[in-house]
């Protein structure tokens, strides 16, 4: 057993990690989560990122070890799904209190682990580590073991406090659990040449079986999803597959490629978004099943498979081309989807103005730029304030992005669409990214937009109002009264730069423009926006928490 | 007299309560130009800030001094520094308000000394309100989080006011309950106005996350009650705290500025408005207006017309206190029987709510004292959803969060108008259950052996 130090360690020298492998020796030493900003952060922590990996197995009771906060603001927040136990779905917690705190949480882990077993009695709990009993000491991996020595289950500790680092380490962590407590210790009843691994997919709206239908066609079993409509014990023998797809490019590379050391497992890296990468990936998993011992005309069936459903969807996808033909996208999101998005929307004729990098590995930047040409517009930390200013001015029609950011879009009364954790479509293989164009399409084309464009019909009224007064002003203001150096204009404190005047100097000054800094701040708005200048850096948290 | 008892289980079970910190956070957001900054790791803000944009569906602020293990080791005070600093130069906010979380309470950071030598070292912050506020995860839930926050901020933003001075009649300070919403603000706004009083909400979450669409993108609040209107609260004649909650924020401003208060602990109901409208006709010299004498008798007819479903229903409410006490005796007095009853947290109202127990414990309980007590209405925030689809009863949502149905800012309890909407919705809920789930079939009245059937077997 190592300690937690050790495995962060170990987790950030990831030799599979393209963006880990191309750093100095001191620069790998530091690890590569980057330091957080005070008051400039966002996101979710390593105890986040923990769960989100784990808690699609959907017959394992999920106990978080910590007070409320973990898990009672968070609980219920993900969009998998599950074709058999609804177990992953319940929330529990110790709900530490402050007496816990003082004289230490183990026992009423223990206790709680008790009831759960007793109520519910699920294949096995996963224990997550949190913040505040990691500070007071204590000991989950002990609590764990003797837990599982006495109700005879696997018990399996998840270390993952928050304050360790960010999401994505603690999805690595979750990796590093599987490896150390489940993966290799159980065996599946039979074998076959057409056994693999799925890892990184989370089964979010169904996913998995947009593709799985495919795999059954071709006699391919996917013998453990890592973490997607997952079972416990499919995990436990997930070392008897012959090959491995990973989905999610940085949240479980040390698990495909530890499981590759270990037992040999082939991997390769891959996607289902998009009618070329999902033929690719599929070509890919007959290749690697081949290469470990499967007949080689596996892949003949495969190239049928591919030719028929790519005939198909490229048929269906023809309707759309007139409707998106000049239509420009911009995609906020995160890491494998920041190119495989690309390829599908290009196939329908979209043009994509910009794509985000922030989380994207090396690999995936070449992939970018092999899809979109050298100068692909890559985006590597744009601030909300710019990119609701680049959709203001019409520079994109669409935005796809994370749930966090949706309202820099909606704002700008600009169509957008969820393609995160939190969305509600299917988007995978041949079937998903018809569902996605057909959803662009109804963005694109609700009424809704060119009503939210138009100005409220009082400001125009308004303006008139303001211009017939001011023009009155004029005509009655003599020439010479007009230089305002002579005369009363005074500058008064209702906000930094608003000028406001009794003399008529000012009027003509200004213009019909007096009545705007004349009108205090009012509590409508954050600020009296007309008459101060806001700086363009700004982090607000939605966006930087967008993934 | 209800009796109250705490769950003695180790493990929370589908938990009802969320924590302590963002319930102060969710406080700050009803200021204007505000940055609510929880003192935690990142998570901390992260899980808060997820849920407030799931139910609001709106862009939430909020930051985080995103404490690491080894900062923690250290202490937070360089965090916060930092993080003071770079959301002042990036955002220029008007306020930052500060909550602490489960571990940076566990490490014991004295965040007023840090804020005060903060300040020593950069100046410029000297005119920044910063209100701290002391609000640990391991105790106490969501609503006391609001209740401490708005209190502090009574104790840090308003002037001392002279109570010896003529105090101006024609304003009212309402500090509302973090139950209500945006929409029974905006009720309440307007029957204020319609008294011919000037309120001041604190906060005013309908200034900040109603759904309007600000001109500018703004990373801070995009309105609420300013600062500076803040300082002046101590000027009025009358200060008035909607939930029990909030009667140590109501005493604080007594104390501080000599403005009497006056508590009402529920606002959704015709007795409860009754007294509230006398209250507000007493003190403005005002009759009411002929508006309410009309919604009045809206709420009597809509109280006719619901109480032939309504009445005889058993209900499982779920609920943090002020809120469960609101609601069910509102639909106890519409008849309804009060069979479950669970809450988060301890208050005094609790022993007042009219059943027989009140559980401080989770939506498991919910679940199971629904079960077994033969519930046919499951009540709760979003969260209950599961509990609902597995016993297979109609479910209303109220309360926070509210994640998976759109304008919970706009759902109105307050007001007889509010009531009257309340009882209609609930009535058609289950007008609709008893139509798909309860239609008589020939086998509905057969004889058993458990004698007499006199209602149609439920049918899960």
């Amino acid at each position: 057993m190592t300690s937690l130090p050790t495995t962060i360690q170990d987790v950030f020298n990831e030799p599979g990690c393209a963006r880990n492998a191309s750093k100095s020796k001191v620069e790998r030493k530091n690890g590569c989560t980057k330091q957080l900003k005070p008051g400039g952060a966002a996101g979710g922590c390593a105890f986040d990122g923990a769960k989100v990996a784990l808690q699609p197995f959907t017959d394992v009771a999920h106990l978080v070890h910590g007070p409320i906060a973990c898990e009672g603001n968070s609980w219920d927040n993900r969009g998998s799904v599950s074709s058999g136990s609804d177990l992953w779905r319940r929330s529990f917690t110790t709900d530490m209190s402050e007496t816990d705190i003082v004289f230490g949480g183990e026992k009423r882990l223990y206790r709680a682990v008790k009831e759960i077993t007793e109520k519910y009695n699920p294949q096995a709990i996963f224990v997550y580590q949190t913040c505040v009993p990691a500070m007071i000491g204590d000991d989950i991996d002990m609590v764990c073991k003797a837990a599982s020595a006495k109700f005879g289950k696997p018990v399996i500790p998840i270390n993952s406090p928050g304050f360790v680092g960010s999401k994505n380490l603690g999805n690595k962590l979750a990796g590093e659990a599987l490896l150390e407590h489940v993966i290799g210790t159980g065996e599946p009843d039979y074998t076959t040449s057409y056994d693999i691994n799925i890892i990184g997919e989370y089964n979010l709206s169904g996913e998995l079986w947009q593709i799985k239908p495919l795999l059954d066609e071709l006699g391919i079993r996917i013998l453990s999803c890592i973490s997607g409509d997952g079972k416990y014990r499919e995990v436990a023998y997930s070392h008897r597959a012959k090959a491995a797809m990973m989905v999610c490019s940085r949240a479980m590379i040390n698990v495909a490629r530890k499981m590759r050391q270990r037992y040999g497992i082939p991997f390769f890296e891959g996607s289902f978004y998009g009618i070329e990468d999902t033929s690719d990936s599929l070509r890919q998993i007959a290749r690697m099943l081949i290469e470990s011992g499967a007949p080689a005309e596996l892949m003949e069936r495969t190239q049928a498979l591919i030719a028929r459903e790519e005939t198909k969807a490229w048929a269906a996808i023809e309707r759309f081309k007139p409707r998106f033909a000049g239509k420009r996208v911009v995609l906020i999101t995160g890491g494998v989807k920041s190119w495989s998005m690309v390829a599908a929307l290009q196939e329908a004729g979209l043009e994509i103005v910009g794509t985000s990098v922030k989380k994207s590995t090396k690999k995936d930047k070449e992939r970018i730029k092999e899809l979109m040409g050298q100068d692909a517009h890559m985006i590597e930390d744009m601030s909300p304030r710019e990119i609701y200013k680049m959709l203001k001015d019409a520079k994109a029609d669409i935005m796809l992005s994370g749930g966090k950011s949706q309202f820099v879009a909606l704002k700008a009364a600009m169509p957008w669409l969820d393609i995160n954790q939190e969305r509600c479509h299917a988007y995978m293989g041949y079937v998903g990214i018809l569902k996605l164009m057909e959803e662009i399409e109804k963005a694109l084309y609700n009424p809704i937009w060119d009503q939210l464009r138009q100005a409220a019909p009082w400001d125009e009224f308004d303006r008139n109002l303001q211009a017939r007064t001011a023009a009155q002003m004029h005509a009655q203001a003599p020439d010479p009264v007009r230089d305002p150096s002579r005369n009363g204009v005074r500058t008064i404190s209702f906000s930094n730069q608003a000028e406001v005047s009794e003399g008529e100097s000012a009027i003509a000054a200004h213009g019909p423009k007096l009545a705007e800094p004349n009108k205090p701040c009012t509590s409508s708005s954050g600020r009296c926006i007309a008459c101060k200048d806001i700086p363009s850096d700004l982090q607000p948290p939605a966006l930087q928490a967008a993934e | 007299m209800a009796i109250v008892t705490t769950s003695k289980k180790a493990c929370s079970v589908n938990p009802l309560k969320m924590s302590q910190p963002i319930g102060g956070s969710f406080a700050f957001m009803g200021l204007r130009g505000a940055m609510p900054l929880l003192h935690g790791p990142q998570g901390c803000a992260s899980f808060g800030l997820t849920l407030f944009v799931r139910h609001f569906n709106e862009a939430v602020p909020m930051q985080t001094t995103a404490m690491s293990e080894v900062a923690t080791v250290l202490g937070g005070h360089e965090n916060l520094e930092q993080a003071i600093l770079n959301i002042y130069n990036r955002i220029e906010p008007e306020i930052i308000g500060i909550n602490s979380t489960g571990v940076t309470e566990t490490n014991g950071d004295d965040v007023e000394a840090f804020i005060r030598l903060i300040r020593q070292k950069h100046r410029q912050l000297e005119k920044l309100p910063l209100v701290y506020v002391s609000t640990p995860d391991f105790k106490d839930a969501l609503q006391d989080g609001w209740g401490k926050t708005v209190a502090r901020m009574i104790e840090v933003l308003v002037t001392p006011f002279d109570p010896a001075r003529p105090r101006d009649a024609s304003r009212v300070n309402v500090l509302p309950g973090c139950h209500l919403t945006p929409g029974d603000l905006d009720e309440l706004r307007t029957i204020f106005e319609d008294f011919g009083l000037k309120p001041s909400f604190l906060p005013d979450l309908a200034g900040s996350l109603d759904g309007h669409i600000p001109d500018e993108f703004t990373p801070t609040t995009i309105g609420g009650i300013g600062v500076d209107e803040i300082a002046t609260m101590g000027q009025v004649a009358w200060t008035i705290a909607i939930g029990a909650q909030m009667r140590r924020a109501a005493e604080t401003m007594q104390v501080r500025t000599g403005a009497p208060f006056r508590l009402f602990e529920r606002l959704c109901g015709l007795i409860p408005n009754d007294e509230f409208m006398a209250f507000l006709s007493q003190i403005t010299g005002r009759s009411v207006p002929s508006k309410y004498r009309r919604q009045r008798g809206q709420l009597a007819d809509a109280m006719l017309d619901a109480h032939f479903h309504i009445g005889g229903r058993k209900l499982a409410i779920g609920a943090e206190p002020d809120l469960l006490f609101d609601l069910s005796s509102s639909l106890h007095e519409m008849g309804a029987q009060v069979t479950a009853a669970v809450t988060t947290t301890n208050s005094p109202v609790l022993q007042r709510v009219r059943t027989e127990d009140v559980l401080i414990g989770d939506l498991e309980d919910l679940e199971e004292l629904a079960r077994t007590r033969d519930c046919d209405l499951l009540i709760s925030h979003s969260h209950g959803r599961q509990a609902a689809s597995r016993l297979n009863v109609p479910f209303f949502r109220v309360g926070f969060p509210m994640f998976d149905r759109l304008g919970a800012a706009h759902l109105t309890m307050v007001g007889y108008r509010g009531t009257r909407d309340l009882i209609f919705d609930i009535a058609n809920l289950i007008i609709t259950d008893r139509e798909i789930n309860h239609r008589p079939t020939p086998d509905s009245w057969r004889f058993t052996n458990s004698g007499l059937q006199v209602v149609s077997p439920r049918l899960h």
